[in-house]
């Protein structure tokens, strides 16, 4: 829409680049690709060629899946490295449902432009509300979301079948 | 002669406004996009407000007019690219369409089979590949296709081999939109017509510059789209030889493509209508006849020789900072306005990003050219592209930015 920000321009380039994410960006949590895991998924940003591939690795917590371990290897823009990042900090050692949670709610940040994030719930990840205000970055934060949801449908899915 | 460049600006009320809390818009997707002089805009608000009806089938005053300035549309174009006849410009949706229609067409005519070949490039649009793709797995033909060098030309030592008796088609890119090479179209259609082989060009690109003229270009088929010449979108071109568009089957079927229908079968117009099926996008066309009135007035060589010093202070200027790769040609010659690059430890997003926030709008990704990315060792690259209302400041601008994004991203 026209006329949407009326900030000044350093004000928006550092309201999407907050240093959390320039910091996850630099220096990645979790990267590389680690053995053993329960499923594999690679997916691609159709628009840019960005793409993750994601590895999912899930345990018995007390009767409830939890995520064990989540490693990638991703090639993409600094939104879309310190996004799988940041999700690998929040989801390994939950349990599934509550992991699956923490994603619903970056979703949710991402789809609208200016609710109040639930830090709570997202931790560092409500750094990426500046993000959702560039409709063009929006598939950009979710790539390793999308990737890791999938995964982790997969994983648990293998889980049952073992069961 | 001088290109006034201001003169041109003002015609392009866009131009004027600002983006990003306040900062004027400095346009650098033309290649994407191009923007709409106030004469196309007017001239579709004047069809709407004074004589909108549908063409050829309304027996009133609106519906005359209408359909009167749908063909003289049509006339338009056929001037503007050298056609020798209205009848061989056919209305599409776009260039896709254009493409996509041809690769039916000739699916169905039964003259592609298991066994025969197509050739395209390696630096084709996904519009210029996949219609090709599908046919090959329809008809069980192989598709085949022209390396790209490392600088950015296509590899046409391999021309032998590639074209051949089995060649029933070679659909290149006239302008790439990646690299900005021209490719030499007639070289290669001379040997293509020559095996036999009918040759397709993808002239999106060049068109929007005046570069194209049918009759010496050496192409049997030419497509173009309306929207990166100062024309609306919705609208584009396909041109052929006039007997080549009587022997293809249709495409689409549907009204105003037919001649007789009875209710087991359907005998066809004659071209250009028997390609274009239910009611053709009347306003677009409109629209892109008062760009070609617009191109058509000014002087295309002038704004051409200016697109050329654009680009080349561009080349050096990118040249000049440190981390920069650019993608295609060094120079200008045989070089359109499309310029990508790469820019060491910052994504093409990331620099788009900063781009943007400074006004400058240019394009992030693979621009639909995946496999020539692949080709080039690169992921993806950011595109900046000049056209006419483009000026050196703006220039400097991208370069500007560049430098901003290397220091906001610490790299430098
Ligand atoms: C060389 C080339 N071919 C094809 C296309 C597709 O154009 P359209 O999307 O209008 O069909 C483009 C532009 O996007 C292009 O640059």
């Amino acid at each position: 829409m026209p006329g949407r920000d009326v900030e000044s321009g350093v004000m928006q380039l550092e309201s999407m680049y907050q240093e959390i994410i320039l910091d996850h960006y630099r220096h990645p949590h979790h990267r590389g690709l680690r053995e053993p895991f329960d499923a594999e998924v690679h997916h691609v940003n159709p628009t840019c060629g960005d793409e993750i591939t994601l590895r999912v690795t899930v345990k018995d917590a007390g009767g409830e899946p939890a995520i064990a371990d989540v490693s990638y290897d991703a090639l993409g823009c600094s939104i879309s490295q310190a996004s799988a990042s940041v999700l690998t900090d929040l989801v390994i050692g939950k349990p599934v449902s509550e992991a699956l949670a923490v994603s619903d709610a970056f979703l949710d940040l991402m789809h609208s432009r200016d609710s109040e994030p639930d830090d709570e719930v997202l931790g560092d990840a409500v750094v990426f509300a500046g993000v959702a205000k560039y409709p063009a970055r929006i598939k950009c934060a979710l790539l390793g979301w999308m990737a890791w949801k999938d995964a982790t449908a997969r994983a648990v899915s293998s889980l049952e079948v073992e069961d | 002669m001088t290109f006034d460049v201001a003169a041109i600006r003002k015609d392009f009320p866009i131009l004027d406004r600002t983006v990003r809390g306040g900062k004027p818009l400095i346009y650098l997707d033309s290649a994407n996009t191009s923007q709409k002089p106030r004469q196309v805009i007017d001239a579709m608000t004047e069809f709407y407000e004074r004589y909108n009806a549908n063409i050829h089938r309304a027996t009133h005053e609106l519906g005359e007019e209408a359909t009167e300035a749908y063909e003289g549309a049509r006339a338009k174009v056929a001037a503007f690219i050298g056609a020798s006849e209205q009848s061989e410009v056919v209305f599409t949706k776009n260039v896709s369409e254009a493409i996509n229609l041809v690769a039916y067409s000739l699916g169905n005519s039964g003259r592609i089979g298991a066994g025969d070949e197509i050739v395209v490039t390696e630096m084709e649009h996904h519009s210029n590949l996949v219609p090709w793709q599908l046919l090959c797995q329809r008809t069980g033909a192989r598709l085949r296709w022209f390396s790209v060098t490392k600088d950015g030309r296509l590899d046409l030592g391999q021309a032998g081999d590639l074209i051949n008796e089995r060649t029933k088609v070679v659909a290149i890119a006239h302008q790439s939109n990646v690299l900005g090479t021209i490719n030499p179209v007639s070289e290669i259609a001379a040997r293509a017509h020559a095996a036999g082989a009918l040759v397709l060009a993808d002239a999106a690109q060049s068109v929007p510059h005046g570069l194209v003229d049918v009759s010496s270009l050496g192409a049997d088929l030419v497509g173009f789209t309306g929207h990166k010449m100062c024309g609306p979108t919705g609208i584009g071109v396909l041109w052929a030889r006039r007997q080549l568009l009587e022997e293809l089957p249709p495409f689409l079927g549907g009204g105003e493509m037919i001649e007789s229908v009875w209710m087991d079968h359907s005998t066809y117009a004659a071209p250009p209508h028997k390609f274009e099926a239910g009611t053709m996008p009347i306003a677009e066309a409109v629209g892109l006849g008062a760009a070609i009135d617009y191109l058509s007035d000014l002087d295309l060589t002038a704004a051409r020789a200016h697109e050329q010093q654009l680009l080349g202070r561009a080349l050096a200027a990118l040249c000049d900072i440190e981390g920069v790769r650019i993608l295609g040609p060094a120079g200008t010659a045989d070089r359109g306005s499309a310029l990508s690059f790469t820019v060491k430890g910052v994504h093409p997003h990331d620099i788009s990003q900063v781009l943007d926030d400074a006004g400058v709008a240019v394009r992030a990704g693979h621009h639909c050219a995946w496999p020539l990315h692949r080709a080039l060792g690169v992921q993806s690259s950011t595109r900046a592209s000049f056209y006419l209302y483009n000026t050196m400041d703006e220039v400097e601008a991208l370069a500007d930015g560049i430098r901003t994004a290397q220091k906001f991203f610490g790299t430098r």
